[in-house]
């Protein structure tokens, strides 16, 4: 029987119960740990890999009907031969370009205004609560307004992607900058730094780390809100494939535009995640 | 005490200063002088006004509840507890941070030399060790050339080894410059070790003001340094069997 446990947290024991709790943690077989160590990454896909194992079994003996959902295997294979014969990249660039298009509208809108509120007060009363309100309203609840206005082009989608994606970036650039380190203000002040260089090298680094939080939020953001405005109006795009696959009863399509949506969101995400560990590289300690 | 003309960079005068937080008074129409050049070492108990005093003269209280006059001489540099470097700064950036950096950079080089910090001058904050970025942060405020240095328990947090360098670090610096010192501190010893005189803040006044005759360096074997700790500790209400 192992008679050491690894103990992960600091070891401070109030010497009141240090000698009874002492002879108890010796004669015990071992120390008990608090908190649950921390995994190595690969060992997260093991959750999904016994999903796609038992779905695939489900459709191997026949108790998954291809009608209701198809076998992965055979919804890789239709992926690859969509790639192949061309019939997917044009709506795979086409929903990209919407997607992004959106998002980078969305950034630029978003982290202008979370600058004028963050920074100066008058911003912050004319911004800040119309943009609470928009957070209440579903970007959904605005497609027939955004019909309205833009019609039922490629406009009103980049629009309705914009003001989405531009809500998480807002939100957490501007809690970001008026959740500046008091002690960095007082340092500014007591250097005297002019209200330029306080913002550019004080305010503006400190909300960068609540920026790429919002940012991360954003580009998955940008490509939910694209599935449902896809299915308005459009002969392009990974929506309208999936949207046109209902109606042909092709699950295996179905499924391959599942499976791009969450490869697309997890490759922004490690995307982001790269600039940002690049960017805030000065938080490592080695 | 002698008279100074008000005015001299580096004097500090304080007159009938009052500070108040939600009716409790913290500070009770404190006077203080103090001469261009002193060091001056602050000592009381948590709670006695220390700190607001210190944040008053560095002009960081600009709360109601204050009354009284504070006229503080000349360039002021502050040096916090935690040494309050921007992470995403570069060392030698923090130390030129609100100067003229091209102008400012050969002489914060030659401070980082002297506290110890000439390889460290691009690395980043983070990657830098308690003593380490309280060396910086002593580099920065030193680097302004100040009349009036306001420091609030600057080495409180470092262990004691790395505390007894600073003292001497921070002694050799400003032997130079000689800036006015206030050194807010709560260690009976880290006061004798450096001031000139020692004040004793008790119920938001100052109560006690100590003269330190003793040369430098000091040492705590002095017969001096023995008989002016139990004064000082007596002053703060500790009674010792030695």
């Amino acid at each position: 029987m192992p008679s050491q446990a690894r103990l992960d947290l600091p070891r401070q024991e109030p010497e009141a119960f240090a000698a009874s709790d002492l002879a108890h943690v010796q004669s015990g077989p071992r120390t008990r740990r608090l908190m649950a160590a921390r995994l190595p990454q690969r060992a997260l896909l093991l959750g999904p890999a016994l999903l796609l194992l038992v779905w695939e079994a489900a459709s191997r003996l026949g108790w998954l009907s291809p009608d209701t959902l198809s076998a992965p295997s055979q919804a890789l294979l239709t992926g690859y031969r969509m790639l192949a014969d061309g019939s997917l990249l044009p709506h795979l660039l086409a929903s990209a370009a919407r997607a992004y298009s959106g998002l980078l509208l969305g950034l630029v809108a978003g982290v202008a205004l979370a600058l004028v509120a963050g920074l100066t007060r008058s911003g912050e009363a004319l911004i800040d609560g119309l943009v609470q309100v928009k957070r209440a309203i579903p970007t959904l609840a605005l497609i027939p307004l955004a019909i309205v206005w833009l019609g039922i082009g490629e406009e009103m989608k980049v629009f309705l992607i914009a003001i989405s994606v531009f809500v998480p970036i807002y939100i957490n650039t501007h809690a970001a900058l008026r959740g500046i380190d008091i002690g960095h203000v007082e340092l500014a002040q007591t250097l005297h730094l002019s209200r330029r260089e306080f913002i550019a090298k004080v305010a503006l680094p400190g909300a960068l780390p609540g920026f790429f939080v919002g940012l991360r939020l954003a580009v998955s953001l940008c490509w939910t809100a694209l599935v449902v405005l896809e299915l308005v109006n459009t002969q392009t795009g990974i929506g309208y494939l999936m949207n046109r696959a209902r109606d042909w009863g092709q699950t295996d399509v179905i499924v391959v535009g599942i499976l791009i949506y969450a490869w697309l969101g997890l490759l922004s995400d490690a995307v982001v995640r790269a600039i940002e560990a690049r960017v805030l590289r000065y938080r490592r300690t080695a | 005490m002698s008279r100074h003309v008000a005015g001299t960079p580096g004097s500090i005068r304080v007159q009938r200063f009052s500070r108040s937080f939600g009716g409790k008074t913290v500070l009770d129409k404190l006077d203080l002088e103090v001469e261009p050049g002193q060091f001056i070492a602050l000592l009381g108990e948590s709670g006695s006004g220390k700190t607001t005093l210190l944040r008053a003269l560095a002009g960081l209280d600009p709360q109601p509840g204050a009354s009284g006059r504070i006229a503080v001489e000349g360039n002021v540099s502050v040096l916090f507890q935690d040494a309050r470097l921007l992470p995403w700064l570069s060392v030698i950036d923090n130390l030129t941070l609100g100067l003229e950096a091209r102008v400012a950079a050969p002489a914060a080089r030659q401070l980082l030399q002297e506290v110890g910090l000439g390889e460290q001058q691009q690395a980043w904050p983070a990657t830098l060790s308690g003593g380490q970025k309280q060396r910086a942060a002593l580099a920065r405020s030193l680097l302004r050339d100040p009349h009036v240095l306001l420091a609030d328990e600057p080495f409180g947090a470092l262990d004691a080894l790395t505390r007894m360098r600073m003292h001497g670090l921070l002694f050799r610096l400003i032997e130079r410059v000689r800036p006015t010192v206030i050194l807010v501190t709560h260690d009976v010893d880290e006061a004798l070790l450096l001031a000139d005189r020692i004040l004793v803040l008790k119920a938001g006044r100052i109560a006690d003001d100590h003269a330190v005759p003793l040369p430098h360096p000091r040492r705590a074997d002095h017969p001096g340094f023995m008989s002016l700790r139990q004064g000082l500790l007596h002053s703060l209400g500790v009674e010792t069997a030695a």
